[in-house]
């Protein structure tokens, strides 16, 4: 794991420096774009991306961002975490792109131009919270394997676009649906065509609820690219991994959709808690639907240090899968004792509520800033590392930074 | 005085600890066994840790604690400037091969592991 900014700096000037023999004088306020091509490292091409995301993997990309980096109050594109399961596809043409809705419960197959579908539907924006179901993995012991997640794959962004719903209803909704499934233009990594890398969905209720967009923008510009440009699905508050990229088709189904990723243990939890480390048999799985309570701490970033005395500015956001949060609670003495924060109601459903707080310290010395957050049915988020699943999903501890009181 | 005196204890049950390892342990290069008297872990250097270590203390302060290759450093260096431990020489590497390979820290021992990797920055007003 290592962050771009800081790979540039001490690897790549580095040996710069010792290609050419000399030191850079003021390399570290060289921006990383002024940096010649030739000392780019190959794998670091990341088009529109903020230098200071975490780099996971990079075939397929998962970059995820430092919790100080999403204390936007809707996160910009260039911090948007990425997930790909697959490749993006390269040298997209808008005018030629298509969507097709079609499967065993629609009642007709209907093809739309993006022109179509902006023409004939109406139009409408929300902020939607995008958590990735494996945020939070790397804190499960036994390891689950996959994306070591720590914090940074979740945002809210601005999504326009038309009502899943409305271009649903326009192919017509069999009375047998339930459940639709996407299928997008991204290719198998291992450049087997026939592969789907992704091909996943949610059922038909939550289908047909006002927030499920089929989107073309983000904070009213193009979806970035590798965040699915030209067009998407979103679900605000499920696992992002519903929310197909690159969308080209939809099928209505008349069972729980079987694409690639819906069955087996993907995107799946047992149905009941385990000791850690126990093998589930598959049967014992479900799909996980709506994301759990979950808050973060963007402001300060983790290591701040103050003189004692002086009042400490918390700021962050708390969401709630499918339901809105209701209270979001500050520990500085590791749980012993919580204070409530300042909440602000949701922009519209499904969109992360930011919340701050003004802290003070008692005396000097080492602090862990804990946020808590609790859901309108009164389930909060549990300060150790919750039930353990084979796959790591749903780690939806309090996040933690650390403060430092020093000398005034 | 006390110091010439301890070691030549120290020496006495080596002696006696490295006749006792050899008659109980056949094979000394499994790894997942433990000496019987001690309840060390069987290794090819438990010889050398005995006769080091559990010379003064029980091989249960070694046993019961995990301490990374620094942290067991660490604990000989106190005892040396405190419990009069000798010099190791050369066989402190091999010792602290011992304990770091079976003593070390589990991966996780807590549900939740301690903050890391803080990059402590001065806030700005």
């Amino acid at each position: 794991m290592w962050n771009r900014r800081g790979f540039l700096k001490k690897s790549v000037l580095s040996s710069m420096a010792t290609l050419l023999g000399a030191e850079i004088v003021f390399a570290k306020n060289l921006p990383p774009k002024t940096l010649p091509l030739a000392f780019q490292p190959a794998e670091d091409i990341l088009p529109g991306k903020h230098p200071d995301l975490i780099i996971l993997n990079n075939r397929p990309w998962n970059v995820e961002a430092p919790p100080h980096l999403l204390n936007d109050a809707v996160t910009p594109g260039d911090k948007m975490f990425i997930r790909n399961n697959g490749i993006p596809p390269e040298g997209v043409d808008i005018n030629q792109w298509t969507l097709t809705i079609e499967g065993e419960a629609a009642l007709s197959s209907k093809s739309y131009t993006l022109k179509e579908l902006k023409e004939k539907f109406e139009h409408h924006t929300y902020q939607l919270s995008l958590e990735c179901g494996g945020n939070g993995r790397a804190g499960f012991y036994p390891p689950a394997s996959g994306n070591q997640w720590t914090e940074g794959a979740v945002s809210c962004g601005e999504w326009t676009g038309v009502r899943l719903k409305d271009v649903l209803m326009d192919a017509g909704i069999g009375e047998n649906a339930v459940y639709i499934g996407y299928y997008g233009k991204d290719t198998h990594i291992s450049g087997d065509a026939s592969k789907n890398p992704i091909s996943r969905g949610v059922p038909i209720e939550k289908a047909l609820e006002d927030e499920s967009l089929i989107a073309w923008s983000l904070n009213g510009e193009d979806i970035p690219i590798m965040n699915g440009y030209p067009l998407r699905l979103v679900f605000g508050g499920w696992p992002a991994s519903c929310s197909g990229k690159w969308l080209e088709k939809i099928v209505i189904r008349d069972k729980v959709h079987d694409g690639e990723k819906m069955t087996g243990t993907s995107y799946r939890v047992p149905k009941y808690p385990v000791q850690p480390g126990t093998k589930v048999p598959e049967e014992d799985f479900e799909i996980i639907e709506s994301m759990p309570v979950k808050s973060l701490i963007t402001s300060p970033k983790s290591g701040a240090m103050l003189a004692l005395g002086k009042n400490l500015e918390v700021k962050g956001h708390a969401w709630a899968g499918d339901l809105e949060v209701s209270k979001l609670q500050l520990s500085i003495d590791f749980g012993a004792t919580w204070h409530e924060a300042n909440l602000e109601s949701p922009v519209n459903r499904l969109a992360w509520q930011h919340w701050n707080a003004e802290l003070s310290f008692p005396k000097e010395g080492y602090y862990e800033i804990w946020a808590k957050a609790t859901d309108s049915k009164g389930v909060s988020q549990p300060m150790v590392i919750p039930g353990w699943n084979p796959k790591g999903y749903l780690n939806n501890a309090c996040h933690r930074i650390a403060v430092k009181i020093t000398a005034s | 005085m006390k110091k010439g005196l301890s070691l030549f204890f120290a020496i006495g049950i080596w002696l006696f600890s490295q006749c006792k390892t050899v008659q109980n342990s056949t094979n000394q290069n499994v790894s997942d066994e433990k000496d019987p008297e001690s309840g060390l872990m069987l290794d090819q250097n438990l010889m050398l840790v005995k006769s080091q270590c559990t010379a003064c203390h029980s091989a249960k302060l070694i046993t019961m604690n995990r301490f990374t290759r620094t942290g067991w450093k660490e604990k000989i260096v106190w005892m040396q400037k405190t419990q009069n431990l000798w010099d190791l020489g050369e066989s402190e590497p091999a010792v602290l091969d011992y304990l770091e390979k079976y003593y070390s820290p589990e991966p996780q021992a807590s549900r939740r592991k301690n903050l890391e990797d803080i990059e402590w920055y001065k806030l700005e007003d």
